[in-house]
C-alpha cells in the first residue's frame, strides 16, 4: 500500500511527475495548504513570487510560448482566481498551453458565499480549454495529468484547476497518473489521404499560390516541414503576428506580415493569388479585413488541427484536418518542384513602394524626435536578430512586430487575439525563465507598462534579465491614432501625464537610461544589452506618430493606407 | 419548419460524457452565436455513462454545422450532429391542468380532448389532468382550442425528443473507433 499523503503534497508530486520546473504564483488563504507543501519542494519546483496574479498568468504564458512547455500558475481563491481571468482568456485566444491552479473553499462551504468563494469554474469555463474543480484528494493525480494532457495536446490552451481546500488537506494514497487518452477528445485526428492528394493537385495546378502561416506552424513544431514544402514548390508566404518566427524574416519567400498593420505586398496579393494555402492560422478579422471581398478570386486550402476553424470566417475549398507536422510532409511528397519567378517578382514593386513611403522613414529618420520603428530595428540588430521579442499592446506592439527581425523559432511573445495591455512585462519575465540562454527584449508603451508595472518587483527579486524598452510617447498612442484618423482628432482621454520612470526604476534597483537624442541611441542599446540582469531603456518617442500602412477597420484587405 | 428569413428548425443531437457543467458549455455555444434555443431535453442515453442532449433551434445550415463543430470542441462532448425533421422521428409531450367547474359548464371540452387524441389522467371536483403526446403543431392547436374556453389552469410542453431514422449508429461507430485507438495506444 502506498503511503498516505495530503492532497496538497499529491499536487506537488503530480506537478513534478508532469515535469514542471517553474511555477508563477501568489499565496492566500484557500491555497495555503498547497503553499505549505510547496515549501518542501523548493529544490525541484522553482516558485516565482509575482506581485499580482495577472502577472503570474502572463508570466506562465511567456514561459510557455518560448519553451514549448506548459506554463503553470498557482493562486488563491476568490480575487486571486479572478485576477487570472484575463490571462486565461488571452491564452485561450492565442492557443497557449497553461495550467492555472487556484485555491477554493472547502466543498462543505461551496455555494454559501463563503469568504473568498467565487464560482471559478463557472467564470472560466467559456474562456478555457478545460476547467475542473478538484473536490477530493483522490482526484488530484488524475486531474493534474488530464489538465496537462489537455493543455498541451492538439490545439493547446489554458486549463483551470479549482482546488478545494478539503481536497488539499485530505489524505490520499498517491499513485502518479498518466492520462494520454480521453475518449471524447481526439487531439491528433487521422489525416485523410484523399485530402492530401487533392491539396497537392491544387498546389501543382496553381500558377499564383500564396501561403499564410500562423502560430500553428510553430505550435506544431513544423517550421522545417513547412519550409520544405514552400521551397520545393516555390510558394511565397506571409505570416500573422503570432507566426512571425515560423520562418526567418529574411527568407527569400517571406513576403512579410498579413493584416491591418502588415505589409502592403502580402495584403494586396491575397486578392490576386489563385490559391491561398492557410497553415495553422484562423483568418482573424485583423488579418482579413472585409470578408465579402477577401480572396474571392482564389481557391483556399486550410490546414488546421482545430476543425471548428474551417469555414468559420472564410469559405474554404479544402480542409486538411490534423497536425501540420504530419500533413504538410505528406503533401510535400506529392507536390512537384516548381518555379513561380514572375509571380514572386510581382510582390517586389509593393515592397519597394512601402519601403519608400513608410519603412525608410520609420527606421532611418535623420531629424525630429525618436521613432518607435528605428528603436525596434536597432535593438533587434544589436541583438543579432536572435533575441526573443516580447511586446505589450498598442503602437509599440505594431512597430515591434513590423521592425523586429527573427532568425530563431519561438521568438515572438505578443498578445494577439485579445490584445491585453499589461501583458508585456510579466510575459517577458516568464520568457527569461522559459529560455534562460536567450536575450529577452520587451517593448512597452507608457500606458501598458503601468498596467503591470508592479512586476518590476518580481524582476528585482529574481534578477530576471528582462531588457525593457519603454517607448514613451505620453499618449495612449494606438487609441490616439484612431482618434486622429477616424474621430476628427478628438483626443478623448488619451494624453497622459507620466511619472518619472527613472525614479521608479531606481526604486526597484533596476539600471535605467533615458534616450532623447538620436545620437545617444546606439550606445544606450549597447549598454542595455551588455548589462547583466534587467535594464530599463526609456526612449522619448515622437508624440503623435502613426503606425502605417493601415487597412482601416472593415476595409478590403488590399486597400491599405500608406499615409 | 422554416422561418421568413430562411432559417430552418434544426434538431441537434449531442452526446457527452456524464461530467458536471456540460449543459452550460453546450448552451453557451448557442448563445455566443446568437442562436436561440427553442427546446432542450437532457437525459441518460442508451449507452451507459453517456448523456444525450436534444436541442432545437432555428438557423441556417452553415450555422448548424459551425455549432456542432464548436460543441464537439468541448473536451467531454463525444459527438454532435444536426438533423432536419425528415431525418428523425420526433415527439413531444404536454400536460394540462383544466378547471373541472369550467369543463362541466362547457361539455365541448371533452370532445376536443378526444378529438386531439389526448388522455384524461385524473379528474377531481377541482381540476382534471390531461396529457398528450405528438408534434408541436398538434399540441399548440389543442392548447389554443382549450384556452379560448378559459378552462386551462396550467399548461406545460416538453422539449422535443428525437431518434434518427438512419441505419447507422454514429455514436456507436465513434465509440468503437475511439476504443480501437485506445487499444492501439496501449
Ligand atoms: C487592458 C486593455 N485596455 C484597453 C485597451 C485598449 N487599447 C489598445 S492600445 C491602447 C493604447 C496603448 O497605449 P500605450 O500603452 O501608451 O502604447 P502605445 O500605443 O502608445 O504604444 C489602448 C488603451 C487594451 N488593448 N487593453
Amino acid at each position: 500500500m502506498a503511503e498516505k499523503i495530503t492532497g496538497a503534497e499529491a499536487m506537488m508530486r503530480a506537478l513534478e511527475h508532469e515535469g514542471v520546473e517553474t511555477l508563477f504564483g501568489y499565496p492566500g488563504g484557500a491555497i495555503m495548504p498547497t503553499y505549505d507543501a510547496l515549501y518542501d519542494h523548493k529544490k525541484t519546483l522553482n516558485h516565482v513570487l509575482v506581485r499580482h496574479e495577472q502577472g503570474a498568468v502572463h508570466a506562465a504564458q511567456g514561459y510557455a510560448r518560448v519553451s514549448g512547455k506548459v506554463g503553470c500558475a498557482i493562486v488563491t481563491s476568490g480575487p486571486g482566481a479572478t485576477n487570472t481571468v484575463t490571462g486565461v482568456a488571452d491564452a485561450m485566444m492565442d492557443s497557449t498551453p497553461m495550467v492555472v491552479i487556484c485555491g477554493q473553499v472547502g466543498v462543505a462551504m461551496l455555494g454559501t458565499d463563503a469568504f473568498q468563494e467565487v464560482d471559478v469554474v463557472g467564470v472560466t469555463q467559456p474562456i478555457s480549454k478545460w476547467s475542473y474543480q478538484i473536490r477530493r484528494a483522490e482526484d488530484v493525480a488524475w486531474a493534474v495529468s488530464r489538465a496537462f494532457y489537455i493543455a498541451k495536446s492538439g490545439r493547446p490552451g489554458p486549463v483551470v484547476l479549482d482546488f478545494a481546500k478539503n481536497a488539499q488537506t485530505g489524505m490520499v494514497e498517491y499513485e502518479p497518473a498518466s492520462v494520454g487518452f480521453i475518449r471524447s477528445y481526439n487531439p491528433y485526428p487521422e489525416i485523410k489521404k484523399a485530402a492530401v492528394v487533392e491539396a497537392a493537385k491544387m498546389i501543382n495546378d496553381s500558377v499564383k499560390p500564396f501561403a499564410l502561416l500562423g502560430q500553428g506552424v510553430e505550435l506544431g513544431g513544423a517550421s522545417d516541414e513547412v519550409k520544405e514544402l514552400l521551397e520545393k514548390a516555390q510558394i511565397p508566404f506571409g505570416t500573422t503576428f503570432l507566426g512571425l518566427s515560423d520562418m526567418p524574416s529574411d527568407h527569400p519567400l517571406n513576403m512579410g506580415i498579413l493584416g491591418m498593420h502588415g505589409n502592403l505586398g502580402p495584403n494586396v496579393m491575397t486578392n490576386q493569388c489563385d490559391l491561398l494555402i492557410a497553415i495553422g492560422m484562423r483568418f482573424d478579422d485583423r488579418v482579413t479585413g472585409n470578408l465579402a471581398t477577401y480572396a474571392k478570386q482564389a481557391k483556399v486550402i486550410h490546414f488546421d488541427i482545430d476543425a471548428s476553424e474551417f469555414n468559420k470566417n472564410v469559405k474554404i475549398d479544402l480542409a486538411i484536418h490534423g497536425d501540420c507536422k504530419a500533413s504538410i510532409p505528406a503533401v510535400t511528397e506529392l507536390v512537384s518542384e516548381a518555379k513561380h519567378d514572375a509571380w514572386i517578382a510581382s510582390f517586389k514593386p509593393y515592397a519597394e513602394k512601402e519601403y519608400n513611403k513608410v519603412i525608410n522613414k520609420a527606421i532611418n529618420p535623420t531629424k525630429g524626435p525618436l521613432l518607435m520603428g528605428e528603436v525596434v530595428r536597432k535593438v533587434s540588430e544589436a541583438a543579432n536578430n536572435e533575441a526573443i521579442m516580447v511586446t505589450d499592446v498598442g503602437q509599440n506592439q505594431l512597430f515591434a512586430c513590423r521592425y523586429f527581425k527573427f532568425t530563431k523559432p519561438r521568438s515572438v511573445v505578443t498578445s494577439g487575439g485579445i490584445g491585453t495591455m499589461g501583458f508585456g512585462l510579466p510575459a517577458a519575465i516568464g520568457a527569461t525563465f522559459g529560455a534562460p540562454d536567450r536575450t529577452v527584449c520587451v517593448f512597452c508603451g507608457d500606458g501598458g507598462f503601468q498596467m503591470t508595472i508592479q512586476e518590476l518587483g518580481t524582476i528585482m527579486e529574481q534578477g530576471a534579465p528582462v531588457k525593457i524598452i519603454l517607448l514613451n510617447n505620453n499618449f495612449l498612442g494606438n487609441v490616439r491614432q484612431w482618434q486622429e484618423m477616424f474621430f476628427h482628432r478628438r483626443y478623448s482621454f488619451t494624453p497622459m501625464d507620466n511619472p518619472d520612470y527613472e525614479l521608479i526604476a531606481k526604486g526597484y534597483r533596476i539600471p535605467v537610461k533615458t534616450v532623447v537624442e538620436r545620437a545617444d541611441l546606439d550606445a544606450a542599446i549597447k549598454e542595455m544589452l551588455a548589462t547583466p540582469g534587467p535594464f530599463l531603456l526609456q526612449c522619448a518617442i515622437k508624440e503623435e506618430d502613426n503606425v502605417l500602412p493601415m487597412t482601416p477597420p472593415g476595409a478590403n484587405v488590399d486597400e491599405m493606407l500608406l499615409e | 419548419m422554416e422561418q421568413d428569413n430562411g432559417n430552418k428548425l434544426y434538431t441537434f443531437l449531442i452526446y457527452s460524457e456524464n461530467i458536471a457543467g456540460l449543459l452550460s458549455q453546450i448552451s453557451a455555444v448557442f448563445t455566443r452565436r446568437q442562436v436561440n434555443i427553442e427546446t432542450l431535453n437532457v437525459c441518460a442515453s442508451s449507452t451507459p455513462g453517456v448523456h444525450k442532449y436534444t436541442v432545437t433551434a432555428f438557423c441556417d445550415e452553415e450555422m448548424a454545422k459551425m455549432l456542432t463543430k464548436q460543441m464537439e470542441k468541448k473536451i467531454d462532448v463525444l459527438k454532435a450532429n444536426y438533423f432536419t425533421d425528415d431525418q428523425i422521428f420526433i415527439n413531444e409531450t404536454c400536460l394540462f391542468k383544466l378547471s373541472t367547474p369550467v369543463m362541466l359548464e362547457n361539455p365541448q371540452v371533452c370532445s376536443i380532448v378526444r378529438l386531439y387524441g389526448a388522455r384524461i389522467v385524473e379528474v377531481n371536483p377541482t381540476y382534471a389532468t390531461v396529457e398528450k403526446t405528438g408534434m408541436t403543431g398538434d399540441i399548440l392547436s389543442l392548447f389554443n382550442a382549450l384556452n379560448v374556453i378559459g378552462c386551462v389552469l396550467q399548461f406545460v410542453r416538453s422539449g422535443r425528443i428525437a431518434i434518427t431514422k438512419s441505419k447507422i449508429e454514429h455514436l456507436d461507430e465513434y465509440l468503437a473507433e475511439r476504443e480501437k485507438s485506445r487499444q492501439e495506444m496501449e
